[in-house]
């Protein structure tokens, strides 16, 4: 299915390659390879469970980058239906980083938001490598406040490597945009499900992060910046990603021991880019659930639960 | 070759060092000041306004009516629950910083009287890794929000930070969440804040706390922003406009309500707290 290999998966690759060909001689010649063939799709499945689950924290980043990731739009499709997408944040622009709009999930109506990446360079300048500008900010947050006017539960899909740092950006007033949106999320009154399901980059990516229940797909990196950034201004050298990739415990495993994250979403054996239904799959579920489970609360009780929530974060001495 | 031989002392030789500190150059216009005007100019240049940075305590004192500063949560320290190695532990930088300022941490907290008018003041300091915000800043700005929404008193947050501390990841990014969220309370309860940003304010404090005031007042020529000139650069590959980021440029954009010199700060955050408070 993918193109794009990563080093680490290659033996898994070549082992299906194979089986590939093991079968495709078995039906032209008329062989019984079934016997071989089972065993080694049994040791594929050993080889993945046992890469899969002895990743480095820089081959996780790795992995959240890999261009087959379904992206929100693809979840959005593969989980929902009549999704109307709504454009522009109403004073500037159109965004084309940020998307979002009303869906059906299950049986109820949400309101979807994610920052967009593109699949290739003419897409990926379309959506500006998923990083929005202030307006996105803007977009986003006038989508929440119409949920909310509507009372619909608001769910936000977040995959970017950052706000864009750029001198429009900066025009515009991207560090208001965020600021902003925190504040506003933090105080809405309809139930907020952030899912971080690639790269989860520092302020741009909590422009849409702050609610009741955050998950994180299992091979998501979540931090407070991009591991090559945090070796350029530490290290003063872009030589040292793996190493900060490390320092910056950027792991769903690790974040759900720091209380940063609520919930980890497994992927499929393999990753998410490897089987883009099985991943809509499971987050679905996930996702009716969490939000039955939050749908009971009172708005009044819903805010107070999210600001304490976030009032408790970080440790201290004293 | 005798005439161009040195026949007295090596005239560099005697040249007397200066006093340690007593002089400064003015890093806007190269002027060379002496301490004592400096510090009659609460650290600004006479000659061209730059404002120089200044510790937490200092700009208390200018703030804040003599003998009334009460500080709160003095206390409070970092720890190093990620065990962060870059070119030098977490840990060693911790203890560095605070050998160097004298302060626990980037930002003093405390109550105070301004003219009278009861207040809840934060004041960041930039030698501090910084200014950079971590669990410790994220919690001693909670705390004074909270003191500010009990006490009834109107909050003023004094920035300059570069931003989250990369040292505490995901746990600093949280605390640009729970500062902006614990400001809604205080919004609600409709107590003012007023932020004042001075040189430089970047990174996740711009994108929290110190964008978030009622009213938004900057020091004349600070840095502000949300990605850092030098990233900008590199990211476009574009030239920045003369006086990008500046405080000036911000008011020009709409970002901030007022820049105000230092020597005139303490008065104009009185009137205009007075013109809230008062009937």
């Amino acid at each position: 299915m993918s193109k794009f290999v990563l080093d680490f998966e290659k033996p898994i690759i070549e082992l299906e390659q194979k089986i590939e060909e093991m079968r495709r001689f078995a039906n032209s010649g008329g062989v019984d390879l079934s016997e071989e063939i089972k065993n080694l799709e049994n040791k594929v499945e050993e080889l993945k469970k046992n890469i899969y689950s002895n990743l480095t924290r820089w081959q996780k980043v790795q992995i959240a980058r890999h261009p087959d990731r379904p992206y929100p739009l693809d979840y959005i499709y593969l989980m929902m239906n009549d999704f109307v997408e709504l454009h522009g944040d109403r004073y500037f622009g159109d965004d084309k980083a940020m998307i979002g709009g009303f869906a059906r999930l299950d049986n109820r109506t949400v309101m979807v938001i994610g920052t967009q990446k593109g699949r290739d360079t003419k897409s990926n300048l379309y959506r500006n490598f998923g990083m929005p500008h202030p307006e996105g900010y803007r977009k986003a947050l006038r989508l929440m406040k119409l949920a909310e006017k509507f009372n619909k539960p608001v769910i936000t899909l977040i995959d970017t490597p950052g706000a864009y740092p750029g001198i429009g950006a900066e025009e515009r007033g991207q560090a208001e945009a965020i600021a902003k949106n925190l504040f506003e999320m933090a105080r809405l009154q309809v139930p907020i499900i952030v899912v971080i399901i690639g790269e989860g980059a520092s302020g741009g990516a909590l422009g849409i992060g702050v609610g009741d229940r955050v998950l994180m797909l299992e091979h998501a990196w979540y931090s407070v910046i991009a591991p090559e950034s945090c070796s350029s201004i530490l290290w003063r050298s872009w030589d040292y990603k793996e190493q900060a990739a490390e320092q910056l415990k950027l792991t769903a495993q690790d974040l759900i021991k720091l209380g940063v994250i609520d919930r980890i979403v497994p992927e499929p054996l393999g990753g998410a880019h490897r089987d883009h239904k099985e991943a809509a799959r499971i987050l679905r579920e996930i996702l009716i659930e969490e939000l039955e489970a939050l749908s009971n609360i009172k708005p009044k009780k819903l805010v107070e639960m999210r600001i304490e929530k976030y009032r408790k974060m970080g440790f201290w001495e004293e | 070759m005798s005439w161009f031989k040195r026949l007295t002392k090596n005239i560099s030789g005697e040249r007397k060092e200066l006093p340690e500190g007593l002089w400064t150059k003015c890093e806007g216009c190269g002027e060379i000041i002496h301490r004592s005007q400096l510090e009659l100019n609460l650290w600004t240049c006479h000659k061209c306004n730059y404002h120089f940075r200044i510790n937490s305590y200092d700009y208390i004192n200018i703030l804040i009516d003599k003998g009334t500063f009460k500080e709160i949560d003095k206390k409070i320290r970092s720890v190093d629950v990620l065990n962060f190695v870059d070119t030098k532990p977490y840990k060693e930088r911790l203890k560095e910083a605070m050998k160097k300022t004298g302060l626990n941490e980037a930002i003093v907290t405390g109550l105070g009287k301004m003219n009278g008018i009861s207040v809840v003041i934060g004041v960041m300091d930039f030698r501090f890794i910084g200014g950079s915000m971590g669990s410790v800043v994220g919690e001693k700005v909670a705390r004074a929000i909270e003191k500010a929404y009990k006490t009834k008193n109107p909050l003023i947050i004094v920035s300059s930070s570069g931003g989250a501390r990369m040292m505490e990841s995901a746990l600093s990014l949280m605390q640009m969440a729970k500062t902006a969220a614990m400001l809604t309370k205080l919004a609600e309860a409709r107590i003012p804040y007023i932020s004042v940003l001075t040189d430089p304010t970047t990174g996740g404090v711009t994108a929290s706390y110190a964008m978030l005031g009622d009213i938004n007042i900057a020091e004349p020529g600070a840095l502000i922003g949300f990605a850092g000139p030098r990233v900008i650069k590199q990211a476009t590959g574009k030239d920045l406009p003369e006086g990008f980021q500046r405080a000036e440029f911000l008011l020009e954009h709409g970002f901030i309500d007022l820049i105000v010199h230092r020597k005139e700060l303490k008065n104009k955050l009185v009137q205009i707290l007075k013109l809230l408070l008062e009937k």
